[in-house]
């Protein structure tokens, strides 16, 4: 019994750190996807953010001014995707795989020229993402270890949930929200109704990158406390699976999300037992069981009708 | 019309084939004189004044892996700094496939001595060191290769400094419960895991180690929860070989308030206050010492390991949070390494504590 409280701590703990930085892009990747603009740079977006995070960070001490610095340099990757894609009508996909391969080597040149290495400097405990509940909970009994688990997630965990609100409230009880939708499903229509689908789309395509930046700042800021080249390795792409799973809606990735984290902590659950079981198919749980529930769980998904297609404007 | 084409195109038939044959010609004849060069340079040494060039391969790692193959690299660039008569150069590999072509093109430019580093590379290096006899290489963490007159396998007993952060760990804990996280099973890392439990327990033989391999060294998420996981079951002290994953777990040791111990370089950098140790592998020291070798004219192929005795392992030098009973017991440790009067295990065999290797 104790154990399994143990464990379901862990599992909590774990889950929450996956899903962060997932999250984010995640949402990230749903506004451009809604839109009309298919965003497979999510993760070169990620890997800019998570330099830039971590630097500028360093350079301030400021955590909060690092996580949106982190914002902002994933939201000026955007803008390139934007300009390409929206006003000049490059292929979509082609511009993304472009950005995944761009911002890494910018990143790593960066921190050579800034850094002397392709590393960051460690940031101190005082300019990392803060614990908010810190030494609240002390260890001791399963369920005070249970809290204290649970409850040593960062403010950018908290945050992504105060995010994933107002994301969803903008997307469904907002007129932008609306017309950014309507832009991905018959952008035409828009136009003759008067909105501009360039101006729109390209919004979404920034707010896109902002978000993504926050997820990879999440991995240097607050899972580790210095970028390496290896920080984000693939975390974009899940972050994009996870909203295919959730059907384009914010909602949903998150549980795409959820899912991705509880499995990568069953995997560390299950490893450290006393189950003697492969390290190979227990690190296949998250991706097996994301198929697995796609399979049969999750119904036919409904893609924006006009995603990947560039909008020329009717003269 | 036809016929002259014909003739053209036979014309040029033939001068093609001439000067195919030409150049192959020349370039025995500069492989002539390569290995002329080569053996003058070997028998007159320095007196000569040329240069020495050193070539060194990566693996898929990348020339900044904050592992083995940047401080290959680093080793080199020291090298170079000190004795200009060195001239030092690395190519990248980007995936597997471009071994064989990087050790080609270092081949081509007729370099002294060609470093591949890493296992990964040893099917590469093996078919290239065959295909030209004359080449000097070098291999790191490969003894595969050792059977060949050209290439000196540089391996490392990172048992050894294992054992030391492990006697650290043993003194440290107060739970008797110290955490183990591995980046992956394989026969070299899992010497890390049984040095260091062997390490642990030749302190403190009451002492649990609770072990846990990520199979990722790029997994900081997972590397958190697994030592995350180990403090909550009562560790109080983890170490870890895991590259990148490490990071995740010194954060969470760091988060937990309790120490962890580093791998490869000094890493107590990460946090100051919590990062007790680290066992650092000085795979610089082995490159410099083999181009050294070349120069001197002193190079000889095989295994060649480096341990606590040549300086190619040894425990991290940031010494501020041990205390003087651990400094002591690890250089005790040390001195009985060096004389021999304690044999470090190696393999998962003689160490039936060290439990990863069943998970296969």
């Amino acid at each position: 019994m104790d154990n399994l409280i143990n464990n379901l701590g862990i599992l909590v703990y774990a889950t929450l750190l996956y899903t962060a930085p997932l999250l984010y892009a995640a949402m990230g990747s749903c506004f451009s996807e809604v839109s009309g603009v298919v965003n497979i740079g999510i993760e070169g977006m990620m890997t800019m953010g998570a330099f830039t995070g971590a630097a500028v960070a360093y350079f301030t001490g400021n955590p909060w001014l690092g996580f949106l610095c982190a914002g902002l340099s994933g939201m000026a990757f955007a803008l390139l995707h934007g300009v390409a894609t929206v006003k000049f009508g490059a292929d979509q996909t082609i511009s993304g795989t472009a950005i995944n391969f761009l911002a890494p080597g910018v990143a790593i040149v960066t921190a050579k020229a800034i850094f002397n290495s392709s590393d960051t400097i460690p940031l101190e405990p005082t300019s990392k993402m803060p614990i908010l509940f810190s030494g609240v909970f002390s260890s001791g009994t399963p369920w005070s270890n249970f809290m204290k688990n649970v409850f040593s997630t960062y403010a950018s965990t908290y945050l992504v949930f105060v995010v994933l609100v107002v994301v969803w409230f903008v997307f469904y009880k907002t007129r932008f929200g609306l017309r950014m939708r309507a832009c991905g499903e018959h952008p035409m229509a828009c136009q003759s109704l008067g909105i501009d689908v360039h101006r729109t789309r390209m919004i979404c395509v920034c707010l896109s990158g902002f978000l993504a930046g926050l997820g990879g700042a999440c991995m240097t800021m607050a899972t580790s406390n210095q970028f390496r080249p290896t920080s984000i390795v693939g975390q974009g792409f899940i972050a994009i699976a996870a909203v295919i799973f959730g059907k384009f809606r914010p909602q949903g990735a998150m549980i795409g999300c959820l899912l991705f984290g509880l499995c990568s902590g069953l995997r560390v659950v299950i490893g450290s037992s006393s189950l003697n079981i492969s390290v190979q198919l227990l690190s296949m749980i998250p991706y097996v069981v994301t198929v697995i529930v796609l399979i049969f769980f999750v119904g036919k998904s409904h893609v924006p009708a006009a995603n990947g297609k560039p909008f020329v404007k009717a003269k | 019309m036809k016929k002259l084409i014909a003739l053209l195109l036979a014309v040029v038939m033939c001068l093609s084939l001439v000067a195919c044959g030409a150049s192959n010609d020349t370039a025995a004849d500069d492989a002539a004189t390569n290995d002329a060069a080569a053996t003058d340079e070997a028998a007159e040494g320095e007196a000569t004044g040329e240069t020495i060039k050193i070539g060194m391969v990566t693996d898929v790692g990348g020339v900044n892996d904050q592992s083995f193959n940047q401080t290959s690299w680093e080793g080199l660039q020291a090298l170079a700094a000190e004795d200009p008569t060195f001239e030092v150069s690395y190519l990248e590999s980007k995936t597997d496939a471009d071994y064989a072509s990087n050790l080609q093109t270092f081949v081509d430019e007729g370099y002294d001595l060609i470093i591949s580093v890493g296992y990964m590379l040893a099917d590469a290096t093996r078919a290239a060191a065959e295909e030209y006899p004359e080449q000097k290489f070098a291999i790191i963490d490969d003894n595969t290769c050792a059977d060949l007159p050209n290439v000196a396998c540089l391996m490392f007993a990172q048992e050894q400094s294992s054992y030391l952060v492990g006697v650290v760990a043993g003194l440290a804990t107060e739970t008797n419960t110290v955490g183990y996280v591995q980046g992956m099973v394989s026969e070299s890392m899992n010497q890390f895991g049984v040095g260091f439990i062997s390490g642990v327990l030749s302190v403190n033989p009451e002492a649990t180690v609770l072990q846990y391999n990520v199979n990722n060294f790029a997994d900081a998420p997972g590397g958190s929860t697994a030592a995350t996981n180990m403090i909550t079951n009562g560790a109080d002290v983890v170490f870890h070989a895991a590259g990148g994953t490490g990071n995740g777990v010194i954060e969470a040791c760091a988060t937990n308030g309790v120490y962890a111990i580093g791998v490869d370089t000094d890493q107590s950098p990460l946090a100051p206050e919590y990062v007790l140790t680290s066992a650092m592998k000085r795979v610089d020291n082995a490159v410099q010492d083999i181009s050294k070798a070349v120069k001197d004219g002193t190079y000889t192929a095989g295994t060649h390991l480096y341990d606590m005795t040549n300086g190619g392992v040894d425990i991290a030098p940031t010494q501020d949070l041990l205390t003087e009973e651990m400094i002591a017991a690890v250089e005790e440790a040390k001195a009985g390494i060096l004389d021999g009067s304690i044999v470090v295990p190696t393999t998962a065999e003689e160490v039936p504590e060290f439990t990863l290797a069943n998970a296969e």
